[in-house]
């Protein structure tokens, strides 16, 4: 590659993301491309990592033990889904141990919908729902993303994600259709869970920073605020199903737009959430940072066993 | 023998129901990621085994299923183990349960693989192929903490001198077990800790006193009795309900 | 000491009968590690029959337009020749 000049490269680069190929690590890519991969791939593993929490915390209570074991394999995939995507970004060539030094240190951020306390167990069905189904909405296109190895990511995801949606939804039905006290438990889940979840997708396009380069190098492939509209659109009619309201007063359908009309989520909330000032901010990360230090001695005696019996299997002395 | 063996099978499955229990706590809290989705693992294995025991032992007793027993009796009722109730502790006291159990476990999964009741032969042939790799997976563990660095390896002995007296009690008479003719596997267990513990470069503690504690009479630690306010504290608030 | 576990490339068989196939990487400290999280990590809904790990460091690539095959060599494929018509099982 040492005879090929910059243009030369950019322009290959160029003709490869317009030619619906895709790029793959070794390839030259523009610095902003790869920083801007990073970045998203990151934040999308953090909150793999994080959104384990507030689920988590109800896996000892699960009230059958059919639904203690969903709940434990719904998030154990989650810890699998953020190690496939904190190892999508190490091809870009960065470290696992930098990117969970940035989350602690809170120079990266994660989802904001995990900084809200699961309240009751009709929250986990909630989840589910919105927030997983959010993502799919969100993660369904990124399979088609120009970066090779977040791609493949997104497909072993999504494939392995169509259960998560569907097992919430199960949930909160039996919850809709069950005793009043359950009922109840269902309805306020949904009314505390829809707006963070609308927020899912990001600030409206006309403010989002990183939205119109990320479609011109295809790692993104939709507009915030489209896919936002698609997501109420699918929930209006499952929600139905439910027999649960959705908790919005102006949510009606548009035939002139042939979508429905809805108040959009309070941006400055999502703001401050993200940037730290949601309910859980501080829970989440003192939980994964108790883990990463209290694991400390754990990967120290590992890593010293792997160099001892690395010494004696090739004969080194020291 | 229906009697007994009801019993049998409430016993060996509450060892699993309150082994996963614990496991379950464990959510996002291991010492690297890729331990949280093996210790996932092993909890859904021995709540896996944990729902056909309990569901079996249900059926034979004609009363309830899975879930009213696992979330109806009180601590007198449970008949695990104390070994499997103990708080979670730093990671060398999991590893050290999971090394105490699966050494039972599979040995004694074996042995039931070919008992003659063949409804308990079949979920002892399932679980006991699980419980192998929990055996792997915690031998594995004991060696790097044993042989790891000087605090892994003072953390381990610490788990293992503090445990041992607990792990006896999976020795201690059952009469049940001995009315239906299941002898518990000491020779195989005493071999597999014997020979890890060797090569973690850790001791064998001195015999223990087994502590005045029997969990397959319903004679628990103080632990059992808050684990089952947490895992039973919903399903109770709704009576009845489905969920 | 630092205590990054490194970086292990997990390949997978899905049945008996195909090679393996790339199917991501993961941390571990030594190899008996590595390919016990692959399982975990990797197979978790059957989806293979074998294992194998590779740590990275030891993969060996060719991504670079040098060394990749120019497409001038079209006589290597099947598709490059006509055959009459009539001509049976070829």
């Amino acid at each position: 590659m040492d005879g090929i000049d910059e243009p030369a490269r950019e322009e290959r680069f160029d003709a490869l993301v317009a030619a619906e190929e895709k790029v793959e690590p070794a390839d030259w890519m523009p610095e902003a491309y790869r920083k801007g991969l990073i970045r998203q791939i990151a934040q999308h593993a953090h909150s793999e990592i994080i959104g384990m929490q507030p689920e988590g915390s109800w896996i000892t209570r699960a009230p059958s033990l059919e639904r203690k074991a969903i709940l434990l394999a719904k998030v154990q995939d989650e810890a699998g889904h953020g190690l496939y995507l904190y190892a999508a970004a190490e091809t870009l060539g960065v470290s696992r141990d930098e990117l969970v030094t940035h989350l602690l240190e809170k120079r990266q951020k994660y989802s904001s919908i995990f900084n809200y306390p699961t309240l009751s167990w009709a929250d986990i069905g909630a989840i589910g729902w919105l927030v997983d189904g959010a993502a799919i909405v969100n993660q369904v296109p990124l399979c088609r993303c120009s970066y090779g190895p977040y791609a493949r990511a997104m497909v072993r995801i999504c494939k392995e994600e169509s259960f998560h949606q569907r097992q919430g939804y199960e949930l909160l039905h039996t919850l809709a259709h069950g005793t009043e006290a359950q009922h109840a438990m269902a309805q306020d889940a949904l009314d505390r869970w829809w707006f963070p979840s609308l927020a899912m997708f990001g600030p409206p396009d006309a403010d989002s920073t990183h939205s119109a380069r990320s479609i011109t190098w295809k790692i993104k492939r939709f507009p915030n605020d489209e896919l936002r509209q698609r997501f109420v659109d699918m929930c209006v009619p499952q929600a139905a199903v439910l027999g649960l309201r959705i908790p919005d007063d102006a949510l009606r359908w548009n035939p002139s737009r042939d979508a429905h009309d809805f108040t959009p989520p309070d941006y400055d909330e999502l703001k401050r959430v993200i940037s730290g000032d949601g309910p859980c901010n501080d829970e989440r990360l003192a939980h994964r940072r108790a883990a990463h230090d209290d694991g400390a001695w754990v990967r120290e005696a590992a890593a010293a066993y792997a160099a001892k019996k690395q010494k004696s299997a090739t004969g080194v002395r020291v | 023998m229906s009697a007994d063996l009801a019993a049998y099978v409430l016993g060996i499955g509450d060892d699993a129901l309150v082994a996963a229990q614990r496991l379950g706590e464990l959510y996002a809290s291991s010492p690297e990621m890729e331990e949280d989705v093996a210790l996932a693992n092993i909890a859904l294995d021995q709540l896996g085994a944990a729902r056909l025991l309990l569901e079996y032992a249900a059926e034979l007793t004609g009363d309830g299923d899975e879930d009213t027993l696992a979330f109806l009796r009180g601590p007198d009722g449970f008949r695990n183990h104390t070994l499997v109730e103990l708080p979670n502790g730093d990671f060398a006291v999991t590893i050290a349960k999971l090394l105490f159990l699966a050494a039972w476990q599979r040995p004694l999964y074996a042995r039931l693989a070919a008992f003659p009741d063949e409804r308990l032969a079949g979920i002892a042939a399932t679980a006991g192929l699980e419980s192998a790799y929990h055996l792997d997976h915690a031998a594995q563990w004991t060696i790097r903490l044993g042989d790891g660095t000087a605090e892994s390896h003072r953390r381990m002995q610490d788990a293992i001198d503090t445990l041992w007296p607990y792990a006896r009690e999976l020795f201690t008479l059952d009469p049940v077990a001995e009315r239906i003719g299941v002898t518990p596997p000491r020779a195989e267990w005493d071999e597999m800790i014997g020979a890890t513990l060797a090569e973690a470069t850790l001791h064998v503690p001195a015999p223990a006193d087994v502590p005045d504690l029997d969990g397959r009479a319903g004679r628990h630690t103080p632990h059992l009795g808050p684990l089952l306010d947490e895992m039973q504290s919903l399903h109770r608030a709704h009576p009845g309900a489905r969920w | 000491m630092s205590a990054e576990w490194p970086l292990w490339e997990v390949f997978v068989r899905p049945r008996r009968g195909l090679s393996h196939t790339h199917a991501g990487s993961l941390h571990a400290p030594d190899a008996a590690m590595a390919l016990r999280n692959a399982r975990d990590l990797y197979t978790r809904r059957q989806e293979g029959v074998s294992v194998w790990v590779v740590p990275s460091t030891a993969i060996v690539t060719s991504d670079d337009p040098a060394v990749t095959p120019a497409p001038d060599k079209p006589y290597r494929h099947p598709t490059h020749y006509r055959v009459p018509d009539g001509a049976p099982h070829l």
